[in-house]
This record gives C-alpha cells, structure tokens and sequence, in this order.
C-alpha cells in the first residue's frame, strides 16, 4: 500500500507492519486526507500486534495532519490488542514540540527519537 | 466598531523594516492556491534566518536556525490556512501577512476580510481560547474530533501554537468599507 505525490510519500510495510510518512503532509482540511485516513485503517483492521509509526522523514505537517495522525492514536488505543510504535526526529522542529501530546492521548504509546 | 482579543499589539510604523507578502482570495480558487501557503510559509522562514548570525559549524547557531525556521513556517502555515479558508471569497479586501523581528521576538501579522455571519462563533471560540487550560482544550478538542468524524475544521491550529510553540495571539476586528477586517497577531520568544 502506498500514496505518493510531489509533496509527500506514505507507504506500509506489512512484514514489519510500519507505516512510513515522509516530505511535506499540508492538505486542505480533513477531506483532503481521506486516502490517507484510509490507508491508515486498512492498516488498523490486519490487527498487527504492533504498528510502527516511521515519521523521521516527514518534515512538516499541518494541524489537520496532527488531528488526523492524533484520531489515528485514539482509534489504535480503542483497539486495545494494537501497540504503537512512533519514530521520530528532534532534527525536525514540528516533531520535538508536538509529538509528545500522542502519548497524552495513549500513555502506553512508545515514542522513539532516532 | 473596533474589537481587541488578548494583548493585541498593533502593526509597527511603516518606518521600520518588515516584509509583507499580500494575495487577491477571488483571483484563483482556494484549492489550487493552497499549496501556496506552505510555499509562502517556507519563504518567510528562509527569508528571517538570514538577519541571524551564519555559521555551519557552531552546533549552537545551526540549532536556534533550525528552531526559528521551523516555528516561522509552521505558525505562518496556519495563519494562512485560517485566513483562506475563512476570508470572504467575493471581498476585493486582501489577505496579507507581515513579518517584523525584534531583538528577542518576531510578530506575525495577518489581515483578512470575513464573512459576517462567522464573526459571533469565530469570537466565541477566540474567548474559549483566552479562558480555558488549553492543555486541556487540546486533548478535549482531540477526542471531541475523533467522536465526530464529519467534523470538517480540526480546530487545532491557534491550540497547537499556543501551547507547542508559546505563541502569544491577539486579534482585533474592525470594519473598513462596509468589510470586516480581522487582523490576527502572533508573537513568540526567539
């Protein structure tokens, strides 16, 4: 599975059961994300015991992305047999100051920086 | 009828540097202009790192640019999100942004027209902003938004600056020519 485009690449990996986002995610609003919404539950409803979140490579992200990766969060917790996994870069400003709210969301979320 | 938000500070006088970036919202349809917005965001970024001091090699310096690049690009971002998707598509009124440094600060401004009918819940929201734990307000707009999946603005971009980025936002709305003209301030530490 995966969306790619000038701006940006997503793909999932299903051997290791990592989703990768990388470039630039500043879609226009929630419907413009509905692919990625898709894939993203595509993902979610295989059940892997753990998903991988791979973002070291995404540069930006809007708010509407950060709502969409933060509902993605709440969904996987709801599931409560799927564990998270994200991947993150300090080299990347957005990622230092906000990926920790995904932890407040679901503390058992195993955030990475590499 | 003029209205403030916050401790809003006023554009600085026309005397002292600035840059400002200004776009027609009835020239061209907002879909095809949004990728515009990054384009400009990372524009201003570059453009306020070259008034610091250059280094490659001090980890220090290479550090506060990567900081200040990426605060500028994300706030200017969501203004420029907020003020295309909010502005009265048929007003000839501009939207522009300006960018102005200080010694431990810079100040972002955006001016757009708005539809009149958005202005009561536009300032509503902007009251809940100014009285509420927005630690609080985020995690519950989160959950609010995953509940409701036809929910089409996230209404995260002023909560994610608040609070990830330190942003100091003001607002004030007044009327010029029979318009509403909301001019939005961020201002953050550097």
């Amino acid at each position: 599975m995966e969306i790619k485009n000038e701006d940006y690449y997503i793909s999932y990996n299903s051997e290791t059961t990592t989703i990768n986002c990388e470039g630039a995610l500043r879609l226009g609003g929630i419907t413009e994300y509905v692919p990625i919404v898709d894939l993203f539950n595509q993902v979610l409803n295989t059940e892997p015991t753990l998903i991988t979140f791979d973002i070291r490579q995404l540069q930006f992200l809007n708010s509407s992305g950060i709502n969409v990766l933060s509902k993605f969060v709440i969904k996987v917790r709801q599931k409560k047999n799927v564990q998270m996994l994200v991947q993150g870069s300090k080299q990347i400003p957005w990622q230092g100051k906000s990926l920790k709210n995904l932890k407040r969301l679901m503390p058992s979320l195993q955030l990475e920086w590499m | 009828m003029t209205k403030i938000f916050g401790n809003f500070i006023e554009k600085p006088d026309e005397k002292e540097g600035y840059l400002v970036l200004g776009f027609a919202p009835n020239s061209i349809p907002i879909r095809q202009r949004w990728r515009n917005n990054g384009l400009s965001a990372d524009f201003l970024a570059d453009y306020i790192i070259s008034f610091f001091p250059q280094s490659k090699d001090d980890l220090d310096i290479v550090n506060k640019h990567h900081e200040i690049r990426g605060t500028v690009s994300y706030i200017a971002n969501e203004l420029l999100e907020n003020a295309m998707k909010f502005c009265n598509i048929n007003s000839p009124f501009p939207v522009s942004i300006q960018l102005q440094l200080y010694n431990d600060n810079i100040k972002i401004f955006v001016t757009n027209s708005m539809l009149e009918q958005s202005v009561t819940e536009f300032q509503t929201y902007i009251q809940k902003l100014l009285n509420s734990d927005t630690q609080k307000l985020y995690i519950s707009q989160l959950e609010y938004n995953a509940e409701h999946e036809n929910n089409t603005n996230s209404g995260l971009g002023l909560l994610t600056m608040i609070n990830d980025y330190m942003a100091d936002i003001s607002w004030k709305f007044e009327i010029d020519n029979q318009e509403i003209i909301v001019t939005t301030t961020v201002q953050f530490s550097i």
